[in-house]
């Protein structure tokens, strides 16, 4: 163990804090973009971030320079998620692109598939949702019935995708089908590369209980998917999906933890600016405590990637412990948000208003958070995965 | 001992439970919160028909004179349905202020409109600090012919919107004061500050030297307030019950009835012991709500200490059995469109209403530490009634 980075290492660090000096947008900026209420107006200012990004060469810093990437080592990627924390950088509009599908790209994709998507996600010029699950495939996945014909050149899709995040936003889908109905559930499956454009997509944005429209259910109806965009072996589409959820698993925390490190900094600012009993929040050995416990929870989340960055290096691809860090970046999240609630007292819960703090971020974190256990895979999935992949213990279901 | 429900309570607990499924249906809560204020007329004026705006008060002012744990068994009720509106306000807390501190025809003038639900009204207590304890009181009332003089501002006032008037606690020089302010005098401004429950609104209400018409003054003013807080935390933590209850119910049903991998997820342990949980949590919570109700009723020795854990128990679990409602839902219990997501708000504004978990939990230690005579009930004339 040499937690000491390399000099070339070093020197990735020093070239990106250069950059970010110069491009990152003001905090006054990211936060006006980011409290408003028009979700275009963020998605926009999320997508220019990221254009920004590009230009600097800082989009997928560690995918493959041939395909558009750095080609950085996993260490530098880990690295870049630090600097991006400590700068209190914004999201970027295509996380699902970048993250999960991206890659998915880059392991199964034909030379073909990776010139035509790749750079275009990297850029943000093409925004991709994922669809996954169904009314009745969300824990059972392989349970999924949208349908994919084969007519020759081009599949017919016709079926009923839900809880696609940023699914109105999207140019572009991670389908999976099935494509033969009659072979076990895992076997007959294959992912498709769907244009959001075709005729027969139809998108209806879904009400979340935060009050936005952040996932959609997409109904497709006679869509034709041209031949050249299964993604992987038609009717090996399971072994596709999967890398694309432990690709899930195991990095969406990590973008997460830039946000938990820009809340809690500014829970920490919070609890100096707001005095109670004529003294600050922070004389509270409560809220000391409970800041204490976050600090720990976040840094906690930072020290496993660490670990689980060093050994995907080593073994090529994240696997099933990507599930511990997802239940650790969701679960924290839940209770840093209840903590910030207690902090705040009678005004977390605000929602708008001159006396809402931040204007409403903290309440809306609060709900927000609730869906971390869900999306991506249930806490109670993760855990029969650990159970069972990780530990070797019988199969429970 | 019978720790349980006798016949009466029993049937005003079914009472309650078909009326307000009959009459707030959640299609209606739903409509209902989503208008500015979260009122609806009908509603009000059907349950004061049934006597439940006078539910504990005095016969003498058109009350029904029932007693708190009846008052507890149909607040659980209330909690189980959702209902939204100004009952807290209006009942629990301007209408105890006033039935324990107010003369008695200050009680002819105000309580018998409430009880016969023309009027209502909330308590202003909380200010800038963002604290429910008469500690951190800074407004201040000056005397004036005919009351006292009212400056500040209010914050996190209830359902201030529907008011026709306030108890609002403030400071004068001879300590505590509690006057009734009538909501449309000048000077009176409401601001809305929207929160996480829409089903109960709250208000910033300011008052720019608005006279004041003085309920008590002193000790008799501090003890009908901490007595009506304490009635209202007891009061709210039989409402957390019932909303537990629902959530609970609704979960049960869900967790029976969907199946992924062709077993319905009721099967699997990881979502039965959840469920298991959400119970416990939801019995030991109307265990102890219908205990301190009883204790401020009998005003046994350890009445604070009972109101205090039931607060304690109630914020903490009302919260957890949403989160493992949602939970076992999946993201079907992420959308707007499924209820749970209205209890949980619900719990969210509950937990911190009255003093959070973290606040009851210091107030038990300190009792425990150095017992406080409890508040006995305040008489029907107080002696100092006049600044
Ligand atoms: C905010 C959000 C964003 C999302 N974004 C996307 C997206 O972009 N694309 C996409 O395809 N999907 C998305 N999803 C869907 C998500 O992946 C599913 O909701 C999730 O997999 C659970 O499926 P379900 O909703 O059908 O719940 P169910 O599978 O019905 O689960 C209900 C409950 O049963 C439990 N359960 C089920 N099976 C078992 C078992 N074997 N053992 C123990 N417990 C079990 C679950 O843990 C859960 O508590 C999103 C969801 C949310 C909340």
């Amino acid at each position: 163990m040499d937690l000491n980075y390399t000099p070339q290492e070093l020197k990735f660090r020093d070239e990106l804090r250069a950059w970010l000096e110069t491009q990152l947008p003001g905090p006054e900026e990211t936060r006006a973009a980011s409290k408003s209420p028009d979700p275009w107006v963020r998605f926009n200012f999320y997508r220019d971030w990221q254009r920004r990004l590009h230009q600097g060469g800082w989009t997928g810093v560690h995918w493959p320079k041939e395909y558009g990437g750095r080609g950085a080592t996993l260490m530098e990627q880990v690295i870049f998620i630090e600097e991006m924390a400590r700068a209190q950088a914004p999201q970027v509009a295509g996380v699902l692109g970048l993250m999960l599908i991206g890659p998915t790209i880059v392991h199964h994709g034909t030379p073909e598939q990776k010139q035509r998507f790749l750079n275009r996600i990297l850029s943000g010029e093409e925004i991709w949702c994922q669809g996954f699950s169904e009314p009745n495939a969300g824990s059972d996945l392989a349970n999924l019935r949208t349908e994919a014909k084969d007519m020759g050149d081009h599949f017919l899709v016709n079926g009923h995708k839900v809880w696609n995040s940023y699914g109105w936003a999207a140019d572009w889908c991670a389908l999976v089908t099935r494509t033969d109905p009659e072979a076990p559930k895992h076997k007959g499956l294959s992912y498709l590369l769907v244009d959001m454009k075709s005729p027969g997509v139809e998108v209806r944005p879904l009400l979340q209980i935060t009050g936005e429209t952040e996932f959609c259910e997409i109904y497709f109806n006679n869509v034709q998917v041209p031949k050249q965009n299964v993604l992987g072996r038609i009717n090996d589409g399971w072994n596709v999906a999967i890398s694309t959820l432990m690709h899930e698993r195991a990095t969406l925390g990590a973008d997460m933890r830039i946000v938990f490190a820009r809340q809690l900094n500014r829970l920490v600012e919070l609890t100096r600016k707001i005095s109670r009993g004529g003294k600050p929040l922070y004389d509270d050995p409560l809220v000391r405590q409970k800041i204490g416990q976050a600090y720990t929870e976040i840094e906690l989340l930072r020290l496993n990637q660490m670990r689980s960055v060093s050994r995907i290096a080593q073994t090529g691809a994240p696997g099933p412990e990507g599930s511990i860090l997802k239940i650790c970046w969701s679960e924290l999240n839940q209770r840093f948000q209840q903590a910030a609630q207690e902090i705040l007292g009678l005004y977390g819960q605000l929602e708008h208003g001159k006396h809402a703090i931040d204007d409403g971020a903290w309440s809306y974190g609060f709900l927000r958070a609730r869906g971390n256990t869900i999306e991506a895979g249930t806490s109670e999935i993760q855990r029969n995965i650990i159970g069972h992949f990780v530990l070797g213990l019988p199969k429970s279901y | 001992m019978q720790f349980d429900l006798n016949e009466t309570q029993l049937m005003l607990k079914k009472g309650a439970r078909e009326f307000f499924a009959a009459e707030c249906p959640m299609h209606d809560v739903r409509r209902i919160m989503a208008t500015d204020t979260s009122f609806d007329d009908k509603l009000w004026k059907k349950i004061a028909d049934q006597g439940w705006t006078g539910i504990t008060f005095d016969e003498a002012y058109g009350g029904a004179g029932l007693g708190l744990v009846e008052l507890a068994v149909l607040m659980e009720e209330m909690g189980r349905a959702l209902v939204p509106g100004p009952y807290l306000s209006t009942v629990l807390l301007a209408g105890n202020a006033i039935s324990l501190a107010g003369s008695e025809e200050q009680k002819q003038k105000y309580l018998t409109r409430i009880c016969s639900g023309t009027a209502r009204a909330s308590l202003a207590v909380v200010e800038a600090e963002g604290v429910w304890s008469l500690a951190s009181l800074k407004m201040k009332a000056t005397p004036v012919e005919g009351g006292c003089k009212l400056k500040g501002a209010k914050l996190f006032v209830t359902d201030a919107g529907v008011a026709d008037f306030f108890v609002v606690a403030a400071k004068a020089r001879e300590g505590l004061v509690l006057a009734v302010v009538d909501a449309r005098a000048r000077g009176v401004k409401l601001a809305p500050m929207p929160a996480l429950d829409q089903t109960r609104k709250y208000y910033e209400v300011s008052f720019n030297n608005v006279t004041g018409e003085v309920l008590a003054t002193g000790e008799a003013a501090r003890a009908a307030l901490e007595r009506t807080i304490d009635l209202a935390t007891a009061a709210l933590t039989a409402e957390m019950a019932g909303g537990m209850q629902r959530v609970l119910d609704i979960t049960v049903q869900y967790a029976k009835t969907r199946k992924q991998f062709n077993t319905p997820i009721g099967q699997f342990q990881a979502v039965q012991h959840q469920c298991a949980d959400m119970l416990v949590f939801t019995e030991s919570s109307r265990s102890a709500a219908y205990y301190a109700a009883y204790a401020i009723e009998e005003n046994t020795p350890d009445a604070r200490l009972a109101v205090s854990a039931a607060k304690t128990y109630a914020s903490e679990a009302y919260r957890e059995t949403g989160n493992r409602g949602i939970q076992v839902h999946g993201g079907m219990g992420f959308t707007w469109e499924n209820d749970l997501h209205l209890y949980y708000r619900r719990a969210k504004a509950c937990e911190t209403m009255f003093g959070d978990a973290a606040f009851h939990r210091d107030r038990i230690a300190r009792e425990l530490v150095a017992p406080v005579k409890t508040a006995a009930p305040v008489s029907a004339e107080p002696e100092a009634v006049h600044a």
